[in-house]
């Protein structure tokens, strides 16, 4: 019973102190709001208005045709004719456009028999935009003029898997999911960080630790407070989400709090080790942005978890934002159910008890 | 007597090269005040540490309420209750929200805690700002509403580390008057301290200097100790005088008092007021043999008096 009690105390304790800490109860609202809004807007992995150029040496309606639906893909911005393919090239190596799209002298003939209608001479350089216009590639033609109906079918390739979840190709879809993860890991690790700390610094821990309370229980105690304030957070962001980005979620909201209670834990946890580990609140702060740096890199927010190389795999395998990031995809996007993603749901879980057991190791009631 | 509520043999700790404490023997009956009288960095906040079980020893044996710290430190830590230095309740919470935070951390129930802490607030004349926040209370009220957390679980043994520091003298008067209700219903209470007055309230005292322990005893024995070793001299050129007195071998130390110039002997002298006239002149000064304060025993047992 007394172990409830001091539970309960630290929790409610903490938790006054957090509603009276203005600064700190703004930041709970405030960092999600912010975070959503500039990744939302300001983070577009879309590529658009490449320059190109243009070498059309069939001079046919059906290469304006395909020119025309090359324009208003808005992907490629057409700033140049040439005559020759040589020319052309020539622009490329310059620098003045980063592809050219060339329509042969055969161009009805080739679409007639299904062949692939034209070649683009890309620069290779910048991987973003080779991958843009790698894409378009694939793009479905329409019917070229004085090429009978059904008979183009070839050379219009089907989807890609990566488009299959997010056909109009939105950053966003994939970003407010993902930006669930690391903001719960920036704020849930930096509260937490601090909280031991400062209690260190303001000496309320000599009096602390002179009473009967266990670590554990002063650990539990403290974490509480704060799985309300992940809950709150991933409310506001995929709220928001779908307020102004249209983001909306198409899964089941158990499954939601099955997948995310575990990761406001772990990261609550992670942040109650450092604080065993810092000895000042900056030092908190400096280790948690070696923990939130690698997070944001490579859980696969920024950067698709498969195309790592297999060192920085191993470290996101570490990292609870990966694990997350996972799930929430699949389940927010996919409608998957948390039993397909058992295994990262077990891991955060895992994780959780380890990082309690070590900081609870850590954490002795003396002062020496 | 009884066995002692606190008893400490060779206590010494190391902090790195630093001897913060250094082969400390102490006994506090149990019931008692007990003083510690020292200036700052003589170990005291290091011994009450340890002696709570905050600090490892490094060399000696501590046992506190037939305890062995820091091995049972933890069965200690219900019956005892420490006031740090530095206020160490939380800022942001209200006085009453304090107290029941930290009756319930030492495991009283929701409806104990309560009539616990109305009447503490009671006692300790803190009812009226029992919503007002810790961070907004003046240095008396801290120190009242440190001292009633302190004893929320009724502890057996108080620790009190420079309570007083930041207190005027009337809080100061009020906060012993408390101090002795405790005593009187049986606590022990170990306090620490750089005011003589305070000092000379306890019932026993340690005087503590750079981690040693150089003198214990009631402050009526430690000042009668020193009977016929203070003289007082009245007269002109007070401050010539001192210069002349403290080159003499027999004097430990001289400081002016107002009007009065106070000389502490090394040793007690049959006739100590002939000898210092013979070597200082007659002329305009007055020599009277006068009662050693408790600032004398402080003097005549540390160094400080070597240096005038």
């Amino acid at each position: 019973m007394s172990v409830l009690s001091r539970l309960e105390a630290i929790a409610s304790k903490e938790f006054k102190q957090l509603a009276r800490d203005r600064v700190t109860f703004g930041m709970i609202v405030m960092i999600p709001l912010m975070q959503l809004l500039l990744f939302g807007y300001a983070i577009n992995t879309e590529v658009r208005n490449i320059p190109i150029a243009i070498v059309d040496q069939s001079g046919s309606a059906g290469a304006r045709n395909i020119t025309e639906q090359v324009r208003v893909t808005q992907v490629v911005e057409i700033v140049d004719y040439y005559a020759t393919p040589k020319e052309a090239e020539e622009a490329l190596v310059a620098g003045k456009v980063s592809a050219v799209l060339v329509l042969p002298h055969n161009l009805a003939q080739r679409a007639a028999s299904g062949e692939p209608v034209g070649q683009w001479l890309v620069d290779g350089s910048d991987t973003m935009v080779g991958s843009a216009l790698l894409a378009l590639r694939s793009m479905p033609l329409q019917m070229v003029a004085g090429v009978p109906q059904g008979a183009y079918q070839g050379a219009t390739p089907s989807f890609e898997v990566a488009l299959f979840f997010n056909p109009e190709r939105r950053s966003e879809v994939n970003i407010v999911p993902g930006l669930t993860a690391i903001i719960l890991t920036m704020t849930l690790v930096l509260f937490t960080s601090a909280a031991l700390v400062r209690e260190r610094e303001r000496g309320n821990l000599e009096l602390l630790i002179t009473t009967p309370i266990s670590p554990l229980e002063l650990m539990v105690g403290k974490l509480l407070p704060y799985i309300v304030v992940g809950l709150v957070q991933v409310t506001i962001i995929l709220g928001l989400g779908q307020l102004v980005f249209g983001v909306a979620f198409q899964g089941e909201l158990l499954s939601l709090a099955a997948i995310t209670l575990p990761f406001i834990a772990a990261n609550l946890a992670l942040g109650l080790l450092i604080s065993t580990r810092a000895t000042t609140q900056l030092q908190a702060m400096q280790l948690t942005f070696f923990i939130l740096m690698p997070s944001i890199l490579l859980s696969g927010f920024m950067f698709p978890y498969a195309a790592m190389p297999l060192p920085a795999q191993y470290i996101a395998e570490v990292l609870p934002a990966t694990h997350y990031m996972r799930l929430i995809r699949g389940v927010f996007l996919r409608g998957a159910e948390t039993g397909q993603l058992l295994a990262d749901t077990l891991w955060l879980v895992g994780f959780t008890l380890v990082m309690l057991v070590i900081a609870t190791k850590r954490f002795r009631k003396s002062l020496d | 007597m009884t066995e002692p509520a606190i008893r400490a043999r060779a206590l010494s700790r190391h902090f790195g090269e630093v001897i913060a404490v250094d082969g400390v023997d102490l006994d506090v009956p149990s019931g008692e005040i007990y003083g510690f009288l020292g200036p700052n960095g003589s170990g005291k906040t290091t011994i009450i540490r340890m002696l709570c079980g905050l600090l490892t020893p490094t060399a000696g044996e501590v046992s506190v309420l037939k305890l062995n710290i820091p091995a049972e430190a933890e069965a200690l830590r219900r019956k005892i209750g420490y006031m740090t230095q530095k206020f160490s309740l939380y800022d942001e919470l209200t006085v009453a929200e304090n107290m029941m935070f930290m009756a319930r951390v030492h495991g009283l129930s929701r409806g104990a805690a309560r009539t616990r802490i109305k009447q503490l607030l009671d006692r300790y004349g803190l009812t009226a700002m029992r919503d007002r926040f810790a961070g907004a209370m003046s240095g008396g009220q801290r120190q009242r509403l440190a001292l009633a957390v302190a004893t929320l679980h009724s502890p057996t043994v108080l620790f009190l580390d420079e309570p007083t520091s930041a207190v005027d003298p009337e809080n100061r008067r009020d906060f012993w008057e408390k101090l002795f209700d405790l005593s009187d219903a049986g606590t022990t209470i170990l306090v620490s301290t750089h005011y003589m007055d305070e000092a000379e309230r306890c019932h026993q005292l340690a005087i503590l200097e750079t981690g040693h322990l150089r003198k214990h005893g009631t402050p009526r024995t430690l000042m009668a100790e020193l009977d016929g070793r203070v003289i007082e001299i009245s007269g002109p050129n007070l401050r010539q005088v001192k210069e002349q007195a403290m080159q003499l071998p027999e004097v430990q130390s001289a400081a002016q008092q107002g009007l009065q110039l106070r000389i502490l002997l090394r040793a007690a002298a049959r006739d100590p007021i002939a000898g210092l006239r013979a070597q200082l002149g007659d002329g305009a000064l007055r020599y009277a043999v006068t009662k050693p304060s408790l600032e004398d025993v402080f003097v005549a047992s540390t160094h400080g008096g070597d240096g005038g």
